[in-house]
């Protein structure tokens, strides 16, 4: 099948494009791009007058809960939201059931989303056996099956040792250990950030020391064994120093944030307790959701992604205390990001493709993919005016635990292409 | 009228709501103290439901004497009895003790904002009685009833409010009551047990007792949650009882009107002394008093009793 996009506004910051041109893709790959092309025969022409057109989107952290808890997301359905959301890759954690630890489990991931036949699914493996921080996992075997990264995504490895063996370990192949950082001794039984939110609503806090001593530790254990390392889901200003400060040094650290901590703040969290907005890390200080946008913008921080959190309804609709941690994201990143910083003048184009785009690819070691001829055609098409209201129905994630229903947002994705496939055509998934 | 539907938390209590619910716990005293029938019919035919999803023995008492002073129709249940146990969710208990046609929940819970849950499923009235670390408003408000009988009024008054601050739900909502009727109050307690924002509360936060007692109208001694210990947040009761007990020698240097209160239940030797608690500036027992008067006034006015409408 072939396509000829038509006067899309395309933005590639890898090639130094950013105009209006035709896009013809053929099979597989972007066969040509320049102006005035005409369609061959059996060439699908799509008018992308208006909108834009990007390297496709790749959220480098989501959850699918499959294998083990399929009630929740499964791949197939997580492609589907992944897919509507505008994204071509996501990159899976591993914290299923069984824990997705062995290369076996990597093929797994990979298999099923053939299977689904939407989206490229870029496994990351479990550093340690069962997520435990006890025991190297096969993490050799896994990046021969396909693993793109490595992260014990949902604990900290508590153990300094430990990390510093995966990490030593990591470092004889070209992935990086992505590391949440939590140090459980000083998070407890934290529910929401400490300070004015756990005060105010009387529930045990979750200090942003607990991140950030860990953020500092897993910094000297990247100097230490060479191994790179990525910050998951970072969430305070000391944080993002302690990042901006590695960089500076030429230490081989990237980091990333979600749209939840960039756009909203403990302060959200009111007398309703609405458990949508509990989250780990917790939603911190508007201060630092500042600091956060700043960093975003200005390079500090590498990748946006989501940490898509799928839990069913019962998981959600219950006392704050004992609800499970987490939102939905995948099909609200893009409308956030376009609505509140790209619309509104903060962020260039450019660098929205950066940290949706290029960067996630160059952190998990995956080919480039560019708007240029020859390169496979992953893409996706924007129109920046199209708008979406997050309501249930809306979203195609078997779970609805969005921190962000009931908004109206301004700018979505409504066509993307999978080495050549059109996944989602005119908003509506394949 | 109350300008809120349900009790939940103070911080929603305006000074007139609050000295509307001192004011009718007040006219309520006649009725509590008659050597005859204490009994009064002003919620004849309303149904309330105790739901006590946590252990209690004074609150839930003082809530059903309360209920039969008023002639409510009172259910209580919870804890082992509870289907909460069985696994059901909180959404379906309230949804299906709703369908009962009940009029007022009564909740004590030990996950911070069930009593605001409940309100989601449910048309009936709902009073907090106790959620977690977040807030306890009838515990305030017979503790302002207690002081105000004490004093005559509650502006200027300077309380400290001295313990386990972080984990207190009875610090969390008498805290902000207590400004709200013009009184200052200061946190007293070590600091791994002080609050994590006191600016939230607008109070001075110390860890000494000694250094604020002598200026003190009302010292406000909190229960010491013995299984706080284990994580070590203090070292040991002895410490803990030199440091911040209440005992004699601290007494002594309590302005000659002040009063001691304390919630209940007491760990004698720990947080107060023996002695302490059975002395005269003492009002532990006068606190438990008022909370039969307080909760009969909060119960009669969110359904519907107007404050001047009682006659003993």
């Amino acid at each position: 099948m072939a396509f000829l996009l038509k006067g899309a506004h395309a933005v590639d910051p890898q090639v130094g494009l950013d105009e209006v041109v035709d896009v013809l893709i053929d099979g597989e790959r972007v066969a040509e791009v320049g102006s005035d092309l005409e369609a061959g025969q059996d060439v699908q022409v799509i008018d992308a007058t208006g909108k834009y057109l990007v390297p496709g989107l790749v959220d480098m952290h989501v959850h699918f809960r499959d294998p083990g808890f399929e009630y929740k997301e499964t791949i197939e359905t997580g492609s589907r939201a992944a897919t509507h959301g505008g994204f071509t890759d996501v990159a899976t954690m591993p914290n299923t059931d069984p824990v997705t630890d062995t290369g076996t489990g990597i093929r797994y991931q990979i298999d099923r989303g053939h299977a689904a036949g939407l989206c490229h699914i870029r496994p990351i493996g479990a550093m340690t056996r069962g997520e435990k921080g006890e025991a190297l996992s096969e993490i050799g075997d896994m990046v021969l099956e396909g693993a793109v990264a490595f992260s014990d995504d949902g604990h900290g490895v508590q153990s300094a040792g430990m990390m510093r063996t995966c990490m030593e370990y990591i470092a004889q192949f070209d992935r990086v250990a992505i590391a949440h950082c939590e140090i459980e001794t000083l998070s407890g039984h934290g529910v929401i950030n400490e300070g004015k939110a756990s005060t105010r609503l009387g529930m045990f806090g979750w200090p942003a020391l607990a991140e950030e001593l860990e953020i500092y530790r897993d910094i000297e254990l990247c100097r230490l064994t060479g191994c790179p390392l990525h910050i998951a889901h970072i969430s305070t200003v000391k944080g993002l120093e302690l990042v901006k400060g590695a960089k500076a040094e030429g230490l081989p650290v990237t980091c990333e944030v979600t749209p939840h901590h960039l756009f909203l703040n403990e302060d959200d969290i009111d007398t309703t307790y609405n458990t949508n907005l509990k989250m780990n890390p917790p939603l911190r200080t508007p201060d630092d959701a500042a600091a956060l946008r700043e960093g975003i913008l200005d390079g500090s921080i590498d990748c946006l992604v989501t940490d898509h959190a799928p839990h069913a309804a019962h998981e959600k609709d219950c006392e704050w205390e004992i609800a499970f941690f987490g939102t939905v994201g995948l099909e609200t990143s893009l409308p956030l990001m376009l609505n509140n910083l790209v619309r509104t003048g903060k962020m260039s184009w450019q660098r929205l493709v950066e940290v949706m785009a290029v960067n996630p690819r160059s952190v998990l070691r995956l080919p480039k993919v560019k708007v240029e001829r020859g390169s496979v055609a992953d893409l996706t098409l924007i129109d920046p005016d199209r708008e979406v209201t997050v309501t249930e129905d809306y979203l195609q994630s078997r779970s609805k635990n969005s921190a962000f229903l009931g908004q109206t947002l301004v700018g979505s994705a409504t066509d993307v292409f999978v080495a050549g496939r059109r996944t989602l055509e005119n908003g509506v998934v394949a | 009228m109350l300008s809120v539907k349900n009790l939940i938390d103070t911080y929603s209590l305006t000074a007139d709501d609050i000295t509307q619910i001192l004011d009718t716990a007040a006219s309520f005293e006649a009725i509590n103290n008659r050597p005859g029938i204490k009994k009064v019919p002003a919620l004849r035919g309303r149904t309330i439901v105790n739901l006590f999803l946590e252990p209690s023995t004074r609150t839930k008492s003082s809530f059903e004497l309360a209920e039969k002073r008023l002639s409510a129709d009172s259910l209580s249940m919870g804890g082992s009895t509870s289907s909460v146990v069985k696994g059901e969710s909180l959404a379906d208990t309230i949804q299906t003790i709703d369908a009962m046609n009940v009029d007022m929940f009564v909740c004590r819970a030990r996950l911070a904002g069930t009593p605001q849950k409940i309100t989601e499923n449910t048309d009936a009235v709902v009073i907090n009685a106790g959620d977690g670390k977040h807030q306890h408003p009838t515990q305030a408000m017979l503790d302002l009833y207690t002081i105000r009988k004490h004093f005559g009024h509650l502006d200027g008054l300077k309380v400290a409010i001295v313990g386990d601050l972080a984990h207190s739900r009875v610090c969390g909502s008498l805290a902000p009551a207590l400004k709200t009727m013009g009184a200052e109050v200061t946190l007293v307690g070590p600091p791994t047990f002080q609050v994590d924002d006191p600016d939230w509360f607008g109070c001075p936060q110390t860890s000494s007792l000694d250094e604020v007692i002598e200026d003190m109208d009302v010292v406000y001694m909190l229960r010491v949650q013995l299984e706080r210990m284990e994580g070590a947040a203090i070292p040991s009761k002895r410490e803990y009882n030199r440091l911040y007990g209440l005992d004699m020698r601290r007494v002594n240097h309590m302005k000659e009107n002040a009063i001691i209160c304390h919630p209940g239940p007491m760990n004698r030797g720990m947080e107060i002394n023996a002695d302490v608690a059975d002395c005269a500036r003492s009002r532990i027992l006068n606190q438990v008093n008022a909370g039969v008067l307080t909760r009969m006034a909060e119960m009669y006015l969110l359904l519907g009793g107007e404050s001047n409408g009682i006659s003993a």
